[in-house]
C-alpha cells in the first residue's frame, strides 16, 4: 500500500499522468450520468455539439475559457511557490468591488484612459487581498488557505453590505450597482472583430480574453524566465534552501500571494468589465475553486493551464446546453466532473503515478 | 421579566444555529487531533443532509434518515482517508474535492430524482425529528421564575440530534482525555514516529479518526435538513463547515472550548437575525453583514496571534512516511 516516489520519464509525468487522471474523472462522471438514466455518450455528443458545434458556441466556450484560465493561472503561480491559494473567490470579488467602483467614480474620464484604469484597479484589489493572507502568513505564521477560506467569506458579506447599503442602485430589487458608462466596458469580440471584416455572432466573449492569452505569456515569461519566478519555484521547491542562497521565503510568499491574487483579478474584469457591466452577487459563481482543478490538471504550467482552462469552458458551454435538452443534467455536473478532476489529479497523484508507472513497465516488457 | 423571555427566544435560537457547528466542530477536532486536516467537513454534512432527507422522505422515518446521513458522509470520509492516509495525498486539496463533489452531487441527483430545483420533498409527522420535553419542564416553568423559564424553552425542547451533539461533546472530551484509544489517537496528530515505534498502526487510528469525523458530520447534516428545515435545499449548509473549522482553530482543538465557540457563533447568528433592521441605543442599526462577519474576522485575527496564541496538533497535515 505505501506510496513510494515512483519515477517517470518526463512526458509521462507532464502529459500522460494528468491525461489519465482527467480520463478517470470523465469516466466517473459519465456513471453518474448513467446513475441518472441518462446515456453518457449521448450527453457527451450533445455536450460537445454545445460547446464546439456552432461560432455561437465556440464563443461562449471561449468566454468561460477566459475566467479559467485567470483563476487556474492564479492557484499555478501560487503552487510554485508552495502555497495553496483557495481564495481566488475572494480576491476576485475584492477585484469586482475595486473595478465597479473606478468604473463609477471615474466615469468623466475617456474610455481610453477609463478602461486601462479599471483594469488596474481590478488587479490591485485582487493583489492587496491575496498580499494580506500572504503577509499573515509571513509574518504571524497563520496558515495560507484557513486564512483565504475566512476572506473569502469575510470578501462576500463585504459585497453584500456594499451593495444593499452602500453603492447598490436605488430601487432595485436585486443588489447590484447601476450599470457602468456605456465606455466604462470591454468591448465584445464580435464588435472589436468587426473592423477586420470577421463577422461573429453577439457572445459575450469580449477583449479579456486577449488579456487572458497575455497573462498567459506573462506567467511563463515569469515562472520560467525569470529572475522572480526562479526565486518562487525555488521557495516552493524548499524553503530552506532558498533562504541559504539568499532568497527570502517570507517576501516570496507575499509577493506569490499578491501575483495570485492579481490574476484572480482577471475573473472581474471578464465578468463585470466584459460581460454584466456592473457590480453583482456572486458574479464569482465558483470559477475560482474551479480555477483549483485547473491548475492541477495544467501541472502549473501555462500550457497545461490553458488546455485544461479550454476544457473547462467545453463542459461549462456545453453543460448549459445539454442542460436545455435533457433537464436532468443541470450545469453542477460541472461542478463534480471539477471536484473528481482535484482528487484524481491532486490528492490522488500517486494512484495514479504509481497506475501510470505499472501500465509502463508492463509495455516495456 | 419580559427581558428573560427574549433572553430565553436568543438562547433557544442559539443552540438550535449551534447544533450543526457543534457536529462539525467535533468532527474535525477528532480529524485534525489525529493529524488529518480536514476543510470537507462542509461538503460531508451536505451529502449527509442530503442522504437523511431523500430516505427519511421515503421511509417515513426520521431515524433511517439519520443512518444514511451518516453512511454518506462516511463514504466521503473514507475517500479523504484513502486520499490522505493511503496515499499520503494533499489533505487539502482532498477537501476541496470532497466539498465540490457533494455541492454538485446533491444538487444534480435532487434535480434528477425530484425535479424542484434540488429540493427534496417535504417532511412530515415522523419523517422528521420532532421536539423532546424534558421531563418537569412545565412544573418548572410554573414554579420557577427565571429559570424554569429558560429550561423549559432552551434546555428541553430541542430534537433528538440536538441532544446527541451534545452527548458527542462529552464523549469526545472523556474519550480523547481519558482513554486509552483518545491518548494514541492524539499521539497520532503528535508525533507519529513515536505511536508507530510503540507498535501502534498509524494509518488504523487515523481511519478510526476519519470515520469518527465522517459520523459526526453526519449527524450535523442531518440536523440541519430533517430538523431545522422539514428536508434539503441546495447549499443548505451555507458555511456551517467552515465556521466550525474556525470554532475548531478558536478552541485551540480542545472538545469543551470549541462547545463555547460554537455557541458564541450560533449566538452571533441568532443575535444577528434578531438585529435585522432594529437600532441599538446610542449606536444605530448595526448591519447584520458585520455580524455575520465576525466568526471569520476573529479566527483571522486569533490565527495571526494578535490574541492568544493558536497551537494545531503538531502532524496535522502531514501525511506519515514510514523510515526506511
Amino acid at each position: 500500500m505505501s506510496a513510494a516516489p515512483v519515477d517517470l520519464p518526463r512526458w509521462a509525468d507532464t502529459a500522460l499522468v494528468p491525461l489519465v487522471s482527467v480520463a478517470a474523472a470523465l469516466a466517473v462522471s459519465g456513471l453518474v450520468v448513467l446513475g441518472i438514466g441518462e446515456s453518457p455518450l449521448e450527453a457527451t455528443a450533445l455536450l460537445l455539439r454545445g460547446a464546439l458545434g456552432s461560432a455561437e458556441g465556440i464563443g461562449f466556450t471561449l468566454y468561460y475559457t477566459t475566467n479559467f484560465i485567470f483563476t487556474g493561472l492564479a492557484v499555478a503561480v501560487a503552487f510554485h511557490a508552495g502555497l495553496f491559494n483557495i481564495g481566488g473567490e475572494g480576491q476576485a470579488t475584492i477585484a469586482g468591488i475595486f473595478a465597479a467602483l473606478a468604473c463609477l467614480w471615474l466615469a468623466p474620464l475617456p474610455g481610453l484612459l477609463l478602461v486601462p484604469l479599471a483594469i488596474l484597479a481590478a488587479a490591485a484589489g485582487g493583489a492587496l487581498y491575496g498580499f494580506i493572507p500572504g503577509w499573515l502568513q509571513a509574518t504571524r505564521g497563520s496558515h495560507v488557505v484557513i486564512t483565504t477560506i475566512m476572506f473569502n467569506f469575510l470578501a462576500a458579506t463585504l459585497t453584500v453590505y456594499l451593495l444593499v447599503e452602500v453603492i447598490g442602485k436605488p430601487g432595485s430589487m436585486q443588489p447590484e450597482t447601476p450599470e457602468f458608462a456605456a465606455h466604462a466596458v470591454l468591448t465584445p469580440m464580435h464588435r472589436l472583430l468587426a473592423p477586420l471584416g470577421i463577422t461573429l455572432p453577439a457572445t459575450p466573449l469580449n477583449s479579456a480574453f486577449l488579456l487572458a492569452l497575455a497573462a498567459l505569456v506573462a506567467v511563463w515569461a515569469l515562472i520560467f524566465r525569470s529572475r522572480l519566478g526562479y526565486a518562487i519555484r525555488t521557495v516552493g521547491a524548499n524553503p530552506r534552501a532558498a533562504a541559504y542562497a539568499g532568497i527570502s521565503p517570507a517576501r516570496i510568499t507575499m509577493v506569490a500571494m499578491a501575483i495570485s491574487g492579481a490574476l484572480a483579478g482577471g475573473l472581474a474584469v471578464n465578468e463585470v468589465m466584459g460581460v454584466q457591466h456592473r457590480l453583482l452577487l456572486d458574479f464569482t459563481a465558483g470559477y475560482g475553486f474551479v480555477g483549483i482543478a485547473v491548475a492541477l490538471m495544467g501541472r502549473g504550467h501555462p500550457v497545461g493551464v490553458a488546455l485544461a482552462a479550454l476544457l473547462f469552458g467545453v463542459l461549462y458551454q456545453g453543460g448549459a446546453e445539454l442542460s436545455f435538452d435533457k433537464p436532468s443534467i443541470t450545469r453542477d455536473m460541472v461542478v463534480v466532473i471539477g471536484g473528481v478532476i482535484i482528487l484524481f489529479a491532486g490528492a490522488l497523484d500517486g494512484l495514479f503515478r504509481r497506475a501510470v508507472a505499472a501500465l509502463l513497465l508492463m509495455r516495456g516488457r | 421579566m419580559e427581558w428573560i423571555a427574549t433572553l430565553a427566544v436568543i438562547l433557544d435560537s442559539a443552540i438550535r444555529l449551534s447544533v450543526p457547528l457543534l457536529c462539525a466542530a467535533m468532527a474535525g477536532l477528532w480529524s485534525e487531533r489525529a493529524g488529518v486536516v480536514d476543510i470537507g467537513l462542509e461538503g460531508k454534512m451536505l451529502i449527509a443532509a442530503f442522504a437523511s432527507a431523500v430516505i427519511a422522505a421515503q421511509s417515513g422515518s426520521a431515524w433511517a434518515g439519520l443512518g444514511a446521513g451518516i453512511l454518506a458522509s462516511v463514504i466521503l470520509s473514507l475517500v479523504h482517508g484513502f486520499a490522505a492516509i493511503t496515499w499520503r495525498g494533499n489533505q487539502i486539496v482532498s477537501g476541496v474535492a470532497i466539498n465540490m463533489l457533494a455541492a454538485g452531487l446533491t444538487v444534480i441527483l435532487g434535480n434528477a430524482w425530484f425535479g424542484q430545483g434540488g429540493r427534496t420533498p417535504t417532511l412530515e409527522g415522523a419523517a422528521r425529528f420532532g421536539e423532546i420535553t424534558l421531563p418537569f419542564a412545565q412544573t418548572l416553568r410554573e414554579h420557577v421564575p427565571g429559570f424554569g423559564l429558560i429550561y423549559d424553552e432552551v434546555i428541553s425542547g430541542q430534537s433528538a440530534p440536538a441532544y446527541l451533539a451534545l452527548l458527542a461533546v462529552v464523549l469526545t472530551a472523556l474519550v480523547l482525555k481519558r482513554t486509552r484509544f483518545g491518548l494514541r489517537l492524539r499521539a497520532v496528530g503528535e508525533n507519529p514516529a513515536a505511536v508507530d515505534t510503540a507498535g501502534i498502526s498509524v494509518a488504523g487510528l487515523r481511519y478510526g479518526a476519519v470515520i469518527i469525523c465522517g459520523v459526526l458530520c453526519g449527524l450535523g447534516g442531518t440536523y440541519l435538513a430533517v430538523s431545522q428545515s422539514a428536508g434539503f435545499l441546495p447549499h443548505i449548509t451555507a458555511g456551517k463547515g467552515f465556521i466550525a473549522l474556525a470554532a475548531v482553530i478558536f478552541a485551540n482543538w480542545r472538545p469543551w472550548p470549541a462547545l463555547w465557540a460554537c455557541l458564541l457563533f450560533g449566538g452571533l447568528d441568532a443575535v444577528a437575525i434578531r438585529l435585522q433592521g432594529v437600532a441599538l441605543p446610542g449606536i444605530g442599526q448595526v448591519p447584520v453583514q458585520a455580524i455575520q462577519a465576525l466568526p471569520y474576522l476573529m479566527t483571522v485575527i486569533l490565527l495571526a496571534g494578535f490574541i492568544g496564541r493558536s497551537t494545531p496538533p503538531k502532524a496535522a497535515g502531514l501525511p506519515y512516511v514510514k523510515e526506511r
